[in-house]
This record gives structure tokens, C-alpha cells and sequence, in this order.
């Protein structure tokens, strides 16, 4: 295959007994590009994420990363080839310290093959990590257990797993939901710059404004079913989205 | 070959009968009730003791150890799992201790030895196709077809079934839309008990009274419930029919010594090949792991 | 964090209680800073007298109650056992199996082989622990519940199957095997395996590995989102705790010279748990608590027959409902606290 194309997905269904999550979805995505995907609740985002990252095993359809077939591989696999995301309900490790959590992805596979990230010198780089979305190291912030954290933090615990995953596709699902102004804020300039050191960034958002400050193309879905693709302004004026959204009343 | 169908028959609705109540509680409040085992002999034990130490009528006695069987399962969500509900750790060995707490206070109150037999409830056999099946057994396949049907009826028909559905498939919904988790749960653990106890009842005639009875029988539910599917009533069926019918084949061809082998060999063979039972809800249990 | 107690009043003033954690948690729960001598002997002394303590033990007591020490070394060993494999997530109720087979292999080994204990028992260990974790490989990746469910059963049906084709000396078992020299060595050599296992789980706990462990049980999905293979580590942690619990079971078959079927009994399943439980779920010392509690209790108790399962049976239930920190955990969260009066008017 001559293919440049990064991760695609062609055709992706899945259904939960009777309610179709997903039917027929496909996109393609360049290395370094960005896609937004936006959709009311319920029209199988989340679904969407699962099947790419190996949690949910589609019906039927394809994943390809870098030309490869990744289809039901399973997530710690596709994790290592590159894939990280970020859960919808943050899940931490509440019984541990904040930085503790970003160690045990600095020990995966992919993370050791890295340089400086042995043994001892793990503490220092979760630490810096946190800093860097915004853990205050001067309070003590990444030495609390993570069940004492508020949820705007434990959400930028997960994008902090992505960035010690060093993952090339960072797929974050609703990380803004239950953040506040100014933590939104904060985190998207950290979005912005993964983005400028070439990450391919995926994010299902329902906040626009932030949104389309990250990404250049956007899919919308509705009852899993993928109704728009194009440029954000093209998807927001189309007549699908407005209905999809306000309700088809006409 | 008609005898070993037969006779393979009512070994699947043994099976059937001890299991249901386990995989009910199951499938409805999430709980593995690590007690069945004890709930099972204390419904035998205790109409045996209304039988014979008290002197009630046979139907009598029956009626209130089932009754109270299903009460003390009530009592045991109750008392014991509401307060650890969620915590699965602590879930399990609450009804592990309390099932082998009770079964072990059974045996220092003296349940050992031949006295404790209950009666079957009639004597005498019949031919059928050629093979002398004896009432009790009739009467257990009778029992075991009324009651699945009865708990089909039960569950598509009535208010409190529709309800037991609705938090078996999803929890938050169903809550949502008014039904009462807690209630329920202490409801599926108190039909658990009940049902265990009506197993206990039909089936204890054919053999004795014993505390061993309650851990080999929670075997066998587990078992079941493990082949066939936790939550799924088809499930019970099919696994009892499995294990019911190679029973009575295994013992004709080889020696009944083999039927623990045939069950553990099923058990690990559907692990590998389909971790959550025939008939168990295979995705959702990959994706909660 | 300080908390309010109790008020007193005297002649000069109003006094209220105190309480407050020592300073040497303030960093973290699991980094101590240690300002002082003092501190250091603070946390030293129980580690102590737990370990000289121990060692002391066979010296003074007599042989009943010296191998009343050994049974508690035995159970404490399948407790710390249940712990390690409980604090990966993974919950067992099947503790008899580790120990049935390491004591049928060791005893399979010296029976019809002749092999000594020397062999026997690391022998029995390792390879007890392969056949356990290979037995629990289709198990590993269900949920919890299922785990609980196949190791209950799995022992029981064992004892079935023995006791039916009659391999390994049936219901009679295998007797006569060679008993290992002398109370002394079993003793101190339980003793070993105990502060092996107590300070080794421990050990690995604390390093990085044990965080993955931790994180498992707090949340697998986000260990796998962190690709981390999660079923390679959890049948690693069940080769550690099985091959503890084999171990303990060859050792067993060598000190009582006969393996039979009642290695695979319940009571080696639900008295772990149970000692677990009482001293305290987590950190191995509450285990290890447990066990020399409630054995020698259960010793003392022996007049009363079987009553004591059902005693040990119901402490368990009692204790996961209504005291699910244990014993140990209390103790040590009252060791790191001291109370003060201070005045307020
Ligand atoms: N594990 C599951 N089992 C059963 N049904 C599921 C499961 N996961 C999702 N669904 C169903 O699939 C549909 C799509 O859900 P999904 O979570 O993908 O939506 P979403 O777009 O992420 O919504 P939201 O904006 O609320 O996050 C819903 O109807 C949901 O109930
Ligand atoms: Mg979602």
C-alpha cells in the first residue's frame, strides 16, 4: 500500500445488545493532524475511542495504525504501539500518590525503551510531568494520593499518562468536562504545544470554543452514525449538524 | 439407553434446581452468594427438625423452612452485605464466612450421622419406558419445570421481575427510573434462599442430611453457573443438561468416579474458550473485566 | 490533622485533648522524613522485636506450644500468600490448592522417587506453582468474582478426583515419607520462610513493580491505557503467592511425614483468609498479625472441637463488616498518633 495515511478506520460498528453504539465509521488521519469529534450524548464517542484503543472489540470493521492492522489487538498492545487516551470518567489510581500513578505507565514496554527512564529516576520525571499539566510542586500537589485530588486534576492525571506514554496519537475524551474556567485554560496551551511537537491529536470535546483552537477537521456523530466531516466551519454550517443538534423540528 | 436418558434427565434438573438460586441472586444484585451451600442444608435441616423434633405436618414444615430460608437470606443482605456492598473483597468472604460459619454450627448441633434423612413425599414407582423411576424423582423434574417456568413468568410478568431485569441490565437506569436497588437485592437474596431451600427439600430425600452436602453443592452451582453463563437462565439449563447428561455417561462407560474429572475438564475447557459461560454476556464482562 | 477529643476543666483553665499524627508521616503516606534519632528508633523498635522476638521463640517455649508456633508460621505464610495475590486485585478462596500441591508433589517426589527434602521442596515449590498458575491462566482475565468462584471450587474438586481414580495413595494418602532432622530445623526454618515472605512481599510492594500491582487492583483498564500488560504481571504475582503457599505445603508434608487428601481441606483456604482479615488486609505485618492470633487461639481453643471454625468463621465475617482495617491497622494508626492537652481558656 502506498498509503501515507496514520490511523484509519474504515467501516466501525458495534452494537450493545439492541442500541447500535457505532455503525459504519470511518475516517483517515494524517501524521500531525488533529481531529475533533463532536455529537450529542449518547451518539457513541466514547464507543468510538473504545474500539480504537483495543477496549471494546468491534462487530465489524477495521483500525490500521501506520499501515498496520491493529483490529481488536488488545489495549496495553496498542498503547505500546503509540495510541494513548485518556478516559471520559478519569479513572486514577486513588489509593496511590498523584506522581505514582504516571510511573506505571513510565514502566510499559514502550516508555523503557526510551532513555531516562529507569529505575529512581522514574519519581523525577512523573514529578516534572505533573508540573508540566499543572501539579504545583511547591505545595506538594503530585505527593497527594490521587482520591484526595480534585476531579478538575485527576482529569490532567490522565493527559499526564498520555505524555509519559510518549504515545504519537493522543486521544482525549472529553478531558474538559468537570474542569474548571481556568484549569480549561491552562490545559490548552499544553494541547497546543503536543500538537506542535508533531502529535496526532484526537479530542472529543463539547466545548467548540477550545475545541476548534486545536484541531483542523472535525466529525460530527448522531446516533453513531457519522452525519458530517470537513473543516470546522464547513460541519458547523451544515444543515445535518444544526438539526442533529437542535433537534429536527422542520 | 432410555434408562440413562432418563436418568440423565433428572440429574440435569438436580443441577437446574441447585443452581437457580444461586445464579438468580447473581444476576440480579451482582452478589456470589458464597452461603448457597448453607441456605441449601438449612432448609432440609430445618424442616427436618420441624418434622421430627416439633412434629409438624410434612407440607407445613416445608412451607416454613422455605420461608424461612428466604428470610435469612434477606436478613444476611441486610445485615451483612448492605454494609459492604460494592466492596467485592468484602462481599465474598462475608457470605464465604457465613456460609461456612453456619454450615460448621449444623454440624456441633449434632448434623452428622444416618438420623437425618428427610421423607420422600411418596413412596413408590412407576415404569416408564421400561425403567422403574421412583415418585421423588418424578416429582423433582415436575418441580423443576414448574419452577423455571415460574421464575420466567415471574421475571416477564410481574412488577417486582420487570424491576429485577431492569437492575440486572443497568444498574444506574433502572435507579433512575425509581427502582429501589437495595430492596431488590434483598429480594434476589431472599428468593435465592428460598429457591435453595425448595432444592433442598425435593432433592435431600434421595440421599442424607449432611454439612459436606452444602459445600459440594455450592461446587455444583458454581460449576454450573460458570459453564453455562452467570446471568443467564438458558445458561443454567444448557449446563445442567451438560453436565446432568455426561454424569449418567461417564458413571455407564467409565466409573462415577470420573464425573469430578468431566466437570473440571468442562470448567477449565469453557474458560479458554469462553471465559464468561455459553450464555453469559461475554462482552460486557471483557470490557468490566 | 488534628483532631478535637475530650474537654477537662481544672483550676487553671479549660483544657481540651489533642490528637495529632506524628511528624514523620507529613510528607505522604508512603515517604517518611526522618528528623531524628529518635524517629529512626521510633520506627525501628517494631521491626525489632517483631524479628529477635520470633527467633527467640523456639528457644523458650516448649515443644506443644513450639509447634503451635510452627502451625502459625504455616498459616501466616498461606496469609501473607492471600495478601500478596489479594493486592494485585485478585481474590482467592482457593489458598488449599497452592498448598495440596505443593504438598503432593513433595510428597509424590519422596515416595516413589526417594528424593530428600533438600530436593523435594524446592522442587515442589517451583513446580507447584507452575501447575497452580497454569491451572488459573483461563481465570486471569475475568473479573474478580470469577477468580473467587474457580478457586474455591478447584481444591474441592481435586480432593474429588483423587479420592475417585485413587492415584497418590487415594483417601489414605502417602505415608511413612522422610520427616525433616529435627523440631529445630522445622521450626527456624518456617520461621525463615515466614520473614521471607513478610519482608519480600513487603520489599516488592514498596518498588515500582508493586505499584503496578496496586494499580491493578485500584483500576485495570487504566494500568492497560498505561500499556502495561496486565495478565503477564497478574500470573507473575500468582507464580510468587502460589509458589509461597506450595512451598509451605512441601514443607508441611515432610514435617507431618504424610500428604493425603485433607491438604487440600478448606481450612487451609478460609484460615488464611480469616487471619488476613482479623489483622488487617494490605500490608503483609497485618497478616502475618492475624496468624499469630487466631492459631494459637485456635489451639488453646482445641477442647471445643469444631466449634472453633465456627468461631474463626464468624470473627471473619464480624471484622470484614464492621472492623475492615483489622487489628494490626488500628494498632499502627494509634502507635503514630500521641494525644496532648492543650489549653484553651
Ligand atoms: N459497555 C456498554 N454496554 C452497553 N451499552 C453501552 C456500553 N457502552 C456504551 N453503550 C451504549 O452505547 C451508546 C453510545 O454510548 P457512548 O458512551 O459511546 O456515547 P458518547 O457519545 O460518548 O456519549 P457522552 O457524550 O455522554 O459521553 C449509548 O446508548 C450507551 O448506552
Ligand atoms: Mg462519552
Amino acid at each position: 500500500m502506498k498509503d501515507d495515511s496514520f490511523l484509519k478506520i474504515t467501516g466501525l460498528s458495534k452494537s450493545f445488545g439492541g442500541v447500535e453504539a457505532l455503525s459504519n465509521v470511518s475516517f483517515d488521519l494524517k501524521q500531525g493532524e488533529s481531529l475533533g469529534i463532536i455529537g450529542p450524548n449518547g451518539s457513541g464517542k466514547t464507543t468510538l475511542v473504545n474500539l480504537i484503543t483495543g477496549f471494546v472489540k468491534p462487530d465489524s470493521g477495521k483500525v490500521f495504525f501506520r499501515g498496520k492492522e491493529i483490529t481488536g489487538k488488545r489495549p496495553y498492545t496498542i498503547a505500546n504501539l503509540g495510541i494513548a487516551r485518556t478516559f471520559q470518567m478519569a479513572k486514577a489510581f486513588h489509593h496511590l500518590p498523584a506522581f505514582k500513578n504516571i510511573i506505571i505507565p513510565l514502566r510499559s514496554p514502550r516508555v523503557k525503551t526510551f532513555r531516562g527512564a529507569q529505575y529512581g529516576e522514574r519519581d523525577d520525571i512523573a514529578i516534572d510531568l505533573l508540573e508540566e499539566v499543572g501539579f504545583e510542586r511547591d505545595s506538594a500537589v503530585p505527593l497527594k494520593t490521587a482520591k484526595s485530588l480534585p476531579h478538575g486534576y485527576l482529569k490532567r492525571l490522565e493527559l499526564a499518562r498520555c505524555m509519559a506514554l510518549r504515545a504519537d496519537v493522543i486521544i482525549l475524551d472529553e478531558l474538559f468536562s468537570g474542569m474548571s474556567m481556568s484549569e480549561v485554560a491552562s490545559t490548552l496551551p499544553i494541547i497546543e504545544k503536543l500538537k506542535e511537537e508533531g502529535k496526532t491529536v484526537v479530542m472529543i470535546e463539547h466545548r467548540l470554543r477550545e475545541l476548534f483552537r486545536v484541531v483542523n477537521c472535525l466529525i460530527v456523530l448522531n446516533f453513531g452514525q457519522k452525519i458530517a466531516e470537513g473543516s470546522p466551519a464547513e460541519v458547523m454550517g451544515s444543515e445535518a449538524v444544526k438539526a442533529a443538534y437542535l433537534g429536527s423540528e422542520e | 439407553m432410555a434408562g440413562m436418558l432418563i436418568y440423565g434427565l433428572i440429574n440435569s434438573i438436580i443441577f437446574a434446581l441447585i443452581t437457580i438460586g444461586f445464579t438468580l441472586t447473581f444476576g440480579i444484585s451482582g452478589i456470589a452468594n458464597f452461603a448457597h451451600g448453607a441456605f441449601y442444608v438449612a432448609g432440609a435441616y430445618i424442616s427436618w427438625h420441624l418434622l421430627n423434633s416439633l412434629g409438624f405436618p410434612y407440607p407445613l414444615a416445608i412451607a416454613i423452612s422455605v420461608l424461612v430460608t428466604g428470610f435469612f437470606g434477606a436478613i444476611l443482605y441486610r445485615f451483612v452485605l448492605f454494609r459492604v456492598r460494592g466492596v467485592i473483597l468484602s462481599e465474598v468472604i462475608a457470605t464465604f464466612g457465613l456460609g461456612i460459619g453456619f454450615l460448621e454450627l449444623f454440624r456441633c448441633l449434632g448434623l452428622t450421622g444416618y438420623d437425618y434423612k428427610l421423607p420422600k413425599f411418596v413412596d413408590g414407582s412407576l415404569e416408564l419406558l421400561g425403567v422403574y423411576v421412583d415418585y421423588q424423582r418424578l416429582i423433582i423434574i415436575v418441580l423443576g419445570a414448574v419452577l423455571l417456568l415460574f421464575l420466567w413468568f415471574f421475571t416477564h410478568h410481574t412488577k417486582t421481575g420487570l424491576a429485577f431485569r431492569a437492575i440486572a441490565q443497568d444498574e444506574h437506569t433502572a435507579l433512575n427510573f425509581g427502582v429501589e436497588s437495595d430492596r431488590t437485592a434483598m429480594l434476589s437474596l431472599g428468593m435465592g434462599g428460598a429457591l435453595a431451600a425448595i432444592a433442598a427439600i425435593a432433592i435431600m430425600p434421595l440421599s442424607l442430611i449432611a454439612v459436606e452436602e452444602g459445600h459440594h453443592i455450592l461446587i455444583l452451582a458454581l460449576a454450573v453457573g460458570i459453564v453455562g453463563g452467570m446471568e443467564s437462565t438458558m445458561g443454567v439449563i444448557v449446563a445442567s443438561l451438560i453436565f446432568g447428561l455426561s454424569q449418567i455417561i461417564v458413571a455407564t462407560y467409565l466409573s462415577p468416579n470420573y464425573t469430578m474429572i468431566v466437570m473440571l475438564a468442562a470448567i477449565i475447557l469453557i474458560l479458554l474458550i469462553r471465559p464468561s459461560g455459553l450464555f453469559g454476556k461475554f462482552k460486557e464482562l471483557e470490557e468490566r473485566i | 490533622m488534628a483532631k478535637i477529643r475530650r474537654e477537662k476543666k481544672d483550676s487553671n483553665g479549660k483544657y481540651r485533648k489533642e490528637r495529632l499524627d506524628r511528624g514523620i508521616k507529613a510528607r505522604s503516606d508512603t515517604i517518611f522524613a526522618l528528623t531524628s534519632y529518635r524517629e529512626a528508633l521510633y520506627l525501628v523498635v517494631p521491626r525489632a522485636v517483631t524479628i529477635i522476638g520470633l527467633l527467640i521463640l523456639p528457644l523458650v517455649l516448649d515443644i506443644w506450644w513450639t509447634k503451635v508456633m510452627i502451625m502459625a508460621c504455616v498459616i501466616a505464610i498461606l496469609a501473607l500468600s492471600w495478601d500478596f495475590i489479594a493486592s494485585a486485585g485478585m481474590l482467592s478462596l482457593g489458598q488449599a490448592l497452592f498448598f495440596g500441591a505443593g504438598g503432593y508433589l513433595a510428597g509424590v517426589l519422596n515416595y516413589y522417587w526417594g528424593l530428600s527434602p533438600l530436593y523435594t521442596i524446592p522442587i515442589a515449590t517451583i513446580a507447584g506453582a507452575t501447575v497452580c498458575t497454569l491451572l488459573f491462566l483461563p481465570v486471569l482475565r475475568l473479573r474478580g468474582i470469577y477468580f473467587a468462584m474457580v478457586t474455591f471450587a478447584m481444591p474441592l474438586i481435586l480432593v474429588r478426583i483423587i479420592e475417585a481414580t485413587r492415584i497418590w495413595g487415594g483417601i489414605e494418602g502417602l505415608s511413612a515419607l522422610t520427616p525433616l532432622p529435627n523440631l529445630w530445623v522445622s521450626a527456624y526454618l518456617v520461621i525463615a520462610a515466614v520473614f521471607a515472605c513478610l519482608f519480600g512481599f513487603r520489599r516488592l510492594m514498596d518498588s515500582d513493580y508493586g505499584l503496578v500491582l496496586r494499580g491493578m487492583m485500584d483500576n485495570d483498564q487504566a494500568v492497560m491505557a498505561g500499556g502495561i500488560n496486565i495478565y503477564w504481571y497478574k500470573a507473575q504475582t500468582l507464580f510468587i503467592g502460589s509458589a509461597a503457599g506450595a512451598f509451605i505445603g512441601a514443607f508441611m508434608t515432610h514435617y507431618y511425614r504424610i500428604v493425603g487428601t485433607s491438604a487440600f481441606s478448606i481450612d487451609y483456604s478460609i484460615l488464611p483468609v480469616a487471619c488476613t482479615v482479623v489483622g488487617g488486609p494490605g500490608n503483609f505485618a497485618g497478616a502475618m498479625f492475624g496468624a499469630f492470633i487466631l492459631v494459637p487461639l485456635c489451639e488453646y481453643l482445641r477442647a471445643i472441637g469444631s466449634w472453633r471454625i465456627v468461631l474463626y468463621s464468624f470473627l471473619m465475617v464480624i471484622f470484614v463488616v464492621a472492623v475492615p482495617e483489622g487489628i494490626f491497622n488500628y494498632l499502627e494508626r494509634k502507635y503514630h498518633q500521641f494525644e496532648h492537652w492543650v489549653k484553651t481558656g
